[in-house]
């Protein structure tokens, strides 16, 4: 029986290619961060309570006055939130307003954090059961999102602000404004 | 002994949870009372991605984001909106990454064909080679 000898070597190639794809996949683990479908969509209607009695709580109503914001998923256990909390601040010092949704927390936790690391919020909403993450299509601790005047979101920051991202942060709010 | 009393002490910490320590949402871990609906809500859930925990269903994740969106599924099978309609709710957030079903769609096709292609290849490989062996 005559063989040609390229489909003798078929099969290896085949596996070669294989070894391939299991290397390169190896090399670089899939994403574990999901990203919100929301961007470009309306926020969610929700009434949230206040999270402390210095700062009212949050509504939808709250954030289509004209003026783009950022909204900051976070809590008092969540440790990258802590980490973010310079960056915050320096956001609000350069004219920034920034909401916040402090999710599944106890009020004298939230307090304490807020107290030591600084309150960088002009409002923060109460979110027991993660009705808002959920809403807006987060899946983790701490995001950002920008929010146009008119409700929109824009804009997804997944994970803690660095202080390299502070230009890029301004720079998406200058777009929702646009 | 002391290092079987080190083992031991590694052995029995607890990682550090970066976990809350609020209770879970009301329907969490409360089943429905109708059991009708409950086995709705149960069928769906287990089409759910845990976003947490990335391989599990929300059926059988303990994390606590699990627990909202089975609060999430159950109370609004209660208030009548369809297995379907909440599926797409879900999705409508985090894209098809939520969905813990394999469903055929413009990127996932080749998943389902090129196996069948295979299949149908080695098929008629086999066929030409006993054809062959036979003649």
């Amino acid at each position: 029986m005559r063989r040609s000898a390229w489909t003798l070597w078929l099969p290896l190639a085949l596996f070669a290619v294989f070894i391939g794809f299991v290397a390169v996949q190896l090399a670089d683990p899939a994403q574990t961060e999901v990203e919100s479908a929301m961007i470009g969509k309306k926020l969610p209607e929700f009434v949230l309570e206040p999270a402390v009695s210095d700062r009212p709580g949050l509504a939808t109503a709250d954030l289509r006055d004209g003026k783009p914001r950022l909204m900051n998923i976070f809590a008092s256990w969540c440790a990258p939130c802590a980490v973010e909390a310079p960056q915050l601040a320096e956001l609000q010092r350069r004219g920034v307003e920034i909401v916040g949704v402090d999710v599944r927390d106890r009020p004298e936790d939230v307090a304490a954090f807020l107290a030591r690391y600084g309150n960088p919020f002009a409002r923060i909403g109460k979110d027991d059961i993660s009705e808002v993450q959920l809403g807006i299509g987060s899946a983790g601790y701490p995001e950002t999102f920008v929010i146009d005047g008119s409700g929109t979101i824009t804009y997804q920051h997944i994970g803690e602000i660095r202080p390299e991202h502070v230009e890029l942060l301004l720079e998406k709010l200058r777009e929702a404004e646009g | 002994m002391r290092v079987l009393l080190a083992i031991l002490a590694l052995a029995l910490t607890a990682p550090l949870a970066a976990q809350d320590s609020m209770p879970p949402a009301p329907y969490a871990y409360r089943q429905l009372d109708d059991p009708a609906q409950e086995a709705e809500a149960k069928a769906l859930m287990e089409t759910l991605r845990c976003l947490k925990c990335q391989g599990q269903s929300i059926a059988d994740s303990d994390a606590s984001m699990a627990g909202d969106m089975r609060h999430q599924v159950r109370t609004r099978i209660a208030d009548g909106e369809s297995p379907a309609q909440i599926r797409g709710w879900m999705i409508e957030r985090y894209g098809d990454y939520v969905s813990y079903k394999p469903e055929l769609s413009a990127t996932t096709w080749p998943l389902f064909a090129v196996p069948l292609l295979l299949l149908l290849v080695a098929g008629l490989v086999v066929r030409r080679r006993f054809a062959r062996r036979q003649g």
